[in-house]
């Protein structure tokens, strides 16, 4: 091989790329473009959302309407006393469940366990959790409490709720045990206290606020859903009676009250949404902020 | 915008006309890339003071000094790399022929046809063979014509000195080649692009001896076809293999002359203790 | 305590398939027709399962990967952070409002933007926008679902894309790469398992939101229900068990709904 060949290739190389490079260029303009369209389109729904639920919703809203039971259909009366009320307590009874289940399964998956078959069985059992549609886990609340206990139920609600919450409490309470250091462990270890206690004392109350952002998370998670309610608890027009009988929340409200024909009952669900929406949106913002500013963040499908 | 290929192809052409006329090509005495006034930033931290230098062509010039002294910042100011990190910044002139690459007017994706590049670590695209390795930077450049690119393909391999060794398998991906094979797979992917400088940033420093003497064996032929800047922290690397050395601290060139001088007979107090080891 | 969680998702199961055995509500799912109330077929639904979440699919992978690409390669670092924040925030919206939005709000702009437009530029001529548009079909549930899991899709792709390692970007710039080019043939082909998992993910939410769809698909039941254009109304699986299941009638309807509601965990295990 001598110079006279090598920059005959030299030659011939470089026209050509000359004469593609305008077209790269403008190829490479046009995917930033696009890439920035994407996010605009991404972030204008979102906005729209925001804007739409508090300008109708904002109408709707009083002290009345936030404490009443259901006027007559289709009066304008009334309010979602009882959804607001009816989503607090599933809502509760589902996080009282869920909390203790995930956050000890997440400390024993991180604690533990190690990575053989049985862990690993249940980590694959808790992500396939995360992906069942809503629907389907009221269905599997209404086969297991309704049609055993015979009616519709706060328990049903709770049950089917806190199935959704507690794979998210078990991911984040595993992942946030994880990042604590190994030497907090092992300088408890070798001051001779139990495993137990080093795991409970030391480890968990380093990784507290993580394991809340979870819980909390959770719960902004499961005020929101609607699926699983509809065949659990029924939803009434009244106010909470007993555990073992139907009750209201707000997302079954807002759908109720969009399929009715009546623009007071529309401008009712606007309402209802505001309220959903400052609970469910105050609250994930709250915490991830919160979760930013520690350090860690959080995946998106959480 | 200026293209600035597009002046050299006119001076390359009446180089080639006047080698035709005159007979073989010569080494001339001629500096391929002149550093004027070079100073580089990373955010507030100055990490190049004033830097001067003209390296010669088809020469290897050598990069040393202490970890930190600027030696990789520098050699990536050769091509425009150094400004892709963020917060990074560069002044001064970088005459390539006597045209600057800094020159407003002058893209810095057309500078890298010119200027080529091999890292510390050998960084194949994973999910290309071998043969489409060595193409990458042909075909993102628009060569479209598949028999010239097997052509300049086998060139390359042959001149990284890995052709014979991979020639039956050119289709197995990049990966499956031993770090010092994948090293000269990175060198044969930056010759493909004929480029006539090639940086080299501290080449061997993740390679085994065996595979880091190929390299160096590697250098000192290509060193008759493309001008080769090495940065190296291994010295008996840099006395062995260039003919250059230009040495650095805490981003001052203190330095520079012939390899055997450098080394056999420092002017700067500096130098000396470097050189035997007194310090870095 | 780890074995309820487990355990809780095989006794759902196994009620269902007990139900299962009922009726010859398999056999109804193979064959293609559903005829009056006696006979319970699912075709119809899984195709507007199938077609809605191929909508969204084809409108929200791309911009997902729009989005990913520009947090993770494009943009000043300052913006990154706020962008992908915001994005996710849209993940955290639940889904009811998602439906009473796109009902009173969206699907006018679909309309009026989109179908209209279309549908009197072609007049019926291309069989999928045969339909008059009303706004409350296929293609807007399509479109909202996109919506719903362009954050999911997104968050992922950019985590995976933001771990290729930077030495890949450097080899292809120091080979005179644009910054796009860059990202074609470094990051993507890097990232490309975890992009399809991300995918993967999204598809999963599209096919299991239930709510959404129910309040903007058109709502219609039986044969009627395949869609034949872009614009017809549809229904989905988790939809239809949604509007049915505070009236079913018989026990029969009743399992028939539970058995959808199998075909839909048994689609999204594959």
């Amino acid at each position: 091989m001598n110079n006279a060949e090598r920059k005959d290739y030299r030659l011939l190389l470089h026209e050509h790329m000359k004469k593609k490079y305008r077209k790269r260029i403008i190829i490479d303009r046009l995917a930033t473009i696009f890439a920035i369209v994407c996010v605009v389109a991404a972030i204008i729904p979102l906005g729209s959302i925001l804007l739409e639920v508090v300008k109708n919703g904002a109408t709707a809203l009083s002290l009345e309407f936030l404490v009443s039971p259901q006027g007559s259909i289709g009066s304008g009366k009334g309010g979602i006393g009882p959804a607001i009320q009816g989503t607090i307590i599933v809502v509760g009874l589902a996080s009282l469940i869920a909390t203790p289940v995930g956050v000890l399964a997440g400390i024993y998956l991180s604690e533990f366990a190690g990575n053989g078959i049985f862990p690993s069985a249940v980590r694959f059992l808790n992500s396939v959790l995360t992906g069942l549609p809503s629907i389907v886990i009221g269905i599997v609340g209404y086969v297991t409490i309704v049609l055993v206990l015979g009616s519709f139920s706060v328990w049903a609600g709770a049950l089917s709720l806190s199935i959704i919450m507690i794979p998210i409490v078990v991911i984040v309470t595993e992942e946030t045990l994880r990042i604590v250091p190994h030497s907090l462990r092992e300088a408890g270890y070798a001051l001779g206290i139990s495993k137990a206690k080093i795991t409970l004392n030391i480890v968990l109350m380093t990784a507290k606020s993580g394991v809340l952002t979870g819980i909390g998370l959770g719960i902004a998670r499961i005020a929101g859903e609607t699926a699983p309610l509809i065949m659990t608890i029924l939803g009434t027009s009244l106010f909470f009676s007993s555990l073992e009988g139907p009750v209201d929340a707000l997302p079954l409200r807002i759908w109720r009250l969009a399929s009715q024909p009546y623009e007071s009952a529309h401008s009712f669900g606007w309402g209802a949404a505001l309220v959903l929406i400052l609970m469910v949106l105050g609250m994930n913002v709250a915490l991830r902020l919160l979760a930013h500013k520690k350090g860690f963040t959080v995946r998106a499908e959480v | 915008m200026a293209y600035f290929s597009r002046s050299l192809t006119v001076e390359e052409v009446m180089r080639e006309e006047k080698a035709a006329v005159a007979g073989p090509i010569e080494t001339t005495d001629r500096y391929k890339v002149v550093i004027k006034e070079i100073n580089g930033w990373f955010g507030r931290k100055q990490a190049l003071k004033n830097i001067n230098l003209n390296i010669k062509d088809k020469s290897v010039t050598a990069f040393i000094g202490p970890s930190g002294c600027g030696k990789t910042t520098l050699i990536r100011c050769l091509n425009r790399m150094h400004e892709m990190t963020p917060g990074a910044r560069v002044d001064g002139q970088v005459l390539v022929d006597g045209a600057d690459i800094y020159d407003k007017s002058i893209d810095p994706v057309v500078v890298k046809r010119r200027v080529g590049m091999v890292f510390q670590k050998p960084n194949p695209f994973p999910t290309m063979s071998i043969s489409d390795n060595v193409a990458a930077g042909l075909k993102l450049n628009g060569i479209k014509d598949k028999n010239l690119i097997a052509e300049v393909v086998e060139e390359s391999l042959k001149g990284a000195a890995l052709w014979e060794e991979v020639r039956a398998e050119l289709e197995k991906p990049g990966m499956s080649l031993s770090g010092g094979q994948q090293q000269r797979l990175c060198i044969a992917r930056a010759l493909a692009m004929q480029p006539e400088v090639l940086l080299m940033d501290e080449p061997t420093s993740a390679l085994d001896p065996l595979a880091s003497s190929k390299i160096e064996e590697l250098v000192r032929s290509l060193k008759e076809h493309v001008t080769i800047v090495i940065v190296t922290h291994n010295m008996q690397q840099a006395a062995r293999v260039s003919d250059f050395t230009a040495f650095m601290y805490l981003g001052e060139m203190i330095e520079y002359g012939a390899t055997s001088q450098i080394f056999k007979n420092p002017e700067k107090e500096l130098t000396e203790r470097y050189i035997s080891g007194k310090f870095g | 305590m780890v074995s309820l969680v487990a355990f809780s998702v095989f006794r759902g199961s196994i009620e269902i398939f007990s139900y299962e055995g009922v009726i010859g509500f398999l056999t109804g799912t193979d064959w293609n027709a559903v005829e009056g109330r006696e006979s319970f077929g699912a075709l119809p639904y899984i195709v507007g399962t199938l077609a809605s979440s191929a909508i969204a699919m084809v409108i929200g992978v791309p911009i997902s990967l729009g989005i990913a690409t520009f947090v993770s390669e494009m943009s000043p670092p300052r913006f990154a952070a706020p962008i992908s924040f915001v994005i996710e925030l849209l993940a955290a919206v639940p889904s009811i409002i998602y439906g009473l939005w796109a009902l009173f709000v969206f699907r006018f702009w679909i309309r009026d933007l989109i179908e209209m437009p279309l549908y009197n530029a072609f007049h019926g001529s291309i069989p999928i926008f045969a339909k008059y548009p009303f706004g409350l079909d296929l293609f807007t549930a399509g479109i909202v679902l996109a919506i719903m899991i362009i954050p999911i899709i997104s968050s992922i792709c950019r985590e995976v894309m933001r771990v290729v390692p930077n030495s890949q970007r450097e080899a292809a710039y120091s080979l005179g790469a644009t910054r796009w080019e860059a990202v074609r043939i470094a990051v993507f082909p890097y990232a490309k398992a975890g992009i399809l998992g991300a995918a993967i993910l999204g598809l999963g939410r599209a096919v299991g939101e239930t709510i959404l769809v129910t309040m903007i698909i058109g709502n219609v039941i039986g044969i009627a229900a395949i869609p034949t254009t872009l614009f017809s109304q549809s229904q989905t699986l988790s939809s239809l068990i949604a509007n049915e299941f505070n009236e079913a009638s018989s026990d029969l309807h009743l399992s028939a709904l539970i058995g959808l509601g199998t075909v839909l965990v048994g689609d999204k295990k594959k």
